[in-house]
């Protein structure tokens, strides 16, 4: 018992140590040169296009659910005009980023685990590698990069969306008119509501790319570890969102919430 | 010291080319864990040469050429390429020897998200960083031309049957023109004439491009036409080594075994 606890514990930081020497191997492959463009751009079309429509979807449902959940409790207070504002700020801060980063967890990370996985199954990878290709350059490179930078503009239409289903659900009860509730969620907000948003759902894409990338590519080679190496990317990356996210918080509070 | 002067040797005297040996292998072995899958595995391969490995399934054949292009690493003895030992490279100086090997998989392992086309040129703009799209053009349509498949060019891998994917993993491995060629079991899930086809390939190949080739199978025919020499590989070890012939007249009960089949 005592000595599987102990194996368990050695297996985790064993593989803490290779992702760290995984990380050094892709940080070097951004500089080495000969970076692959198109790749990069169907990485980024892949992954942008193909989750647009289930942010979309989740962001509208959120936006609009809130909405219904708050009204009540301000209205007690007296406060229904607050709104637009409380919905506004919780969603670009906080709801907005990690709903879009779980759900392309969910998406991507397991896909990214997948492809990889099954590409090291089935020899692929190695043969990239034994023809003196650069396999961390065109496969992990591009996917690590095109989630950092899709995940933050996924969010962002993810918190237009939602803010549009906050819009719809206000007018099931009262009515307001389009601008001036756009007005009210835009003066609400400043840079310091938004720019940490942005910057930790970079965070977020990079760990989902990241995650996803060092399972496939570190998969074993049956034909289950494919799953596993999928099932495994949802889970940490998941664990790594909300990780980033309570670190995010700290730092922001620091920098903008005195 | 020994082993060193022996392969110097024979590198000095290049120009004599048809003794050079390429692969120099001595005493390497591996192991997973407790399980020991290379015992002691010592053999030269010669210019121009084609030597076939036969074996039955999980005696470390794979592992074998995956040491000799520096996937797996060798625990002890040396491995040496062109003179060099694999193990103690850097990845440039790996990435200029895998330039000169072809490894043909056992599954073809092509690169399934691309056509056919797609994978022909993946090594040659991405290993020889070619730019020029017509000479590309060219090269892809002729070697697949080679393995005769050139219908088959816009097709994706999972529209083709077992023994088409071999040859255009045949074909991606000879696009570079390799002097080394390592053929992981090509005849392997094949039917008898398509493994005759690929065969006689892998003959002609020899022929063509005067590569030197290690050929992992134990597909009597197939080593029966590509074979200037065999071993015989059993738990980690070489235990016969000849020609076809040769062995054919072998007591040894292991080699006899694929010979009676
Ligand atoms: N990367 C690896 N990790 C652990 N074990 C391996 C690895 N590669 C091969 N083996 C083991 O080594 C043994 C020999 O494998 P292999 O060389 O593929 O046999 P074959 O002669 O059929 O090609 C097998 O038992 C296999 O399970
Ligand atoms: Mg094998």
């Amino acid at each position: 018992m005592a000595e599987q606890v102990i194996t368990g514990w050695r297996k985790w930081m064993l593989g803490i140590g290779e992702q760290c020497v995984f990380f050094a191997r892709f940080f070097r492959n951004i500089f080495a040169g000969g970076f692959e463009w198109s790749e990069f751009v169907r990485q980024c079309y892949e992954i942008g296009y193909r989750s647009m429509m289930l942010v979309g979807i989740t962001s509208f449902i959120m936006g609009l659910v809130l909405i219904l959940q708050l009204r009540p409790s301000l209205v007690e207070l007296g406060a229904a005009s607050m709104l637009p504002k409380t919905l506004a700020v919780s969603f670009i801060r906080e709801i907005g980023p990690v709903i879009t980063a779980i759900i392309c967890a969910g998406k991507i990370a397991s896909s990214i685990g997948a492809e990889l996985g099954s590409m090291k199954v089935t020899e692929q990878i190695d043969a990239m590698e034994v023809s003196g290709a650069n396999p961390l350059q065109y496969l992990v490179v591009t996917r690590i990069l095109a989630t950092s930078l899709m995940v933050p503009l996924l969010c962002i239409i993810g918190d237009a969306i939602g803010l549009f289903g906050g819009f719809l659900a206000l007018n099931f009860t009262d009515s307001i008119s389009f601008s001036l509730y756009f007005n009210k969620c835009i003066a609400s907000l400043d840079f310091s509501d938004f720019l940490p948003a942005v910057v930790k759902s970079v965070f977020f894409g990079f760990a989902i790319g990241f995650v996803g990338c060092y399972k496939g590519y570190n998969s074993n080679k049956g034909t289950e570890s494919v799953g596993i190496a999928a099932n495994s990317a949802v889970v940490t990356a998941s664990l790594w969102i909300f990780f980033i996210d309570a670190i995010a918080v700290q730092i922001t509070s620091l920098l903008f919430y005195k | 010291m020994a082993v060193a002067k022996e392969h110097i040797e024979p590198k000095k005297k290049a120009s004599a080319q048809k003794d050079e040996v390429v692969i120099h292998a001595q005493g390497v072995k591996k192991a997973f864990g407790d399980k020991k899958v290379l015992k002691n595995i010592t053999f030269d391969l010669k210019r121009g040469e084609n030597m076939v490995v036969l074996g039955k399934s999980g005696q470390g054949k794979s592992v074998t050429i995956q040491c000799v292009v520096g996937l797996l690493k060798p625990d002890e003895g040396t491995l040496d390429v062109f003179g060099e030992n694999v193990a103690e490279m850097n990845d440039d100086e790996l990435k200029q020897l895998r330039i000169k090997i072809g490894f043909l998989f056992q599954s073809g392992a092509l690169y399934d998200s691309m056509t056919v086309r797609e994978n022909l040129e993946f090594p040659l703009t991405r290993v020889l960083k070619l730019t020029d799209q017509s000479e590309i053009g060219k090269k892809v349509e002729e070697v697949l031309d080679g393995v005769g498949l050139l219908d088959a060019i816009d097709k994706l891998p999972s529209d083709l049957s077992g023994g088409m994917r071999k040859r255009v993993g045949l074909a991606r491995t000879l696009i570079v023109n390799p002097e080394i060629m390592l053929y992981d079991e090509p005849t392997t899930g094949l039917d008898p004439i398509t493994s005759r086809e690929i065969s006689e390939l892998i003959l002609n190949m020899q022929k063509k491009y005067k590569t030197s080739s290690i050929i992992i199978t134990h597909d009597m025919e197939c080593a029966r036409i590509t074979a200037d020499r065999i071993v015989v590989m059993n738990e980690g070890e070489y235990i016969a080594e000849g020609t076809f012939k040769e062995l054919q007249k072998s007591d040894n009960e292991i080699v006899r075994s694929f010979f009676n089949e």
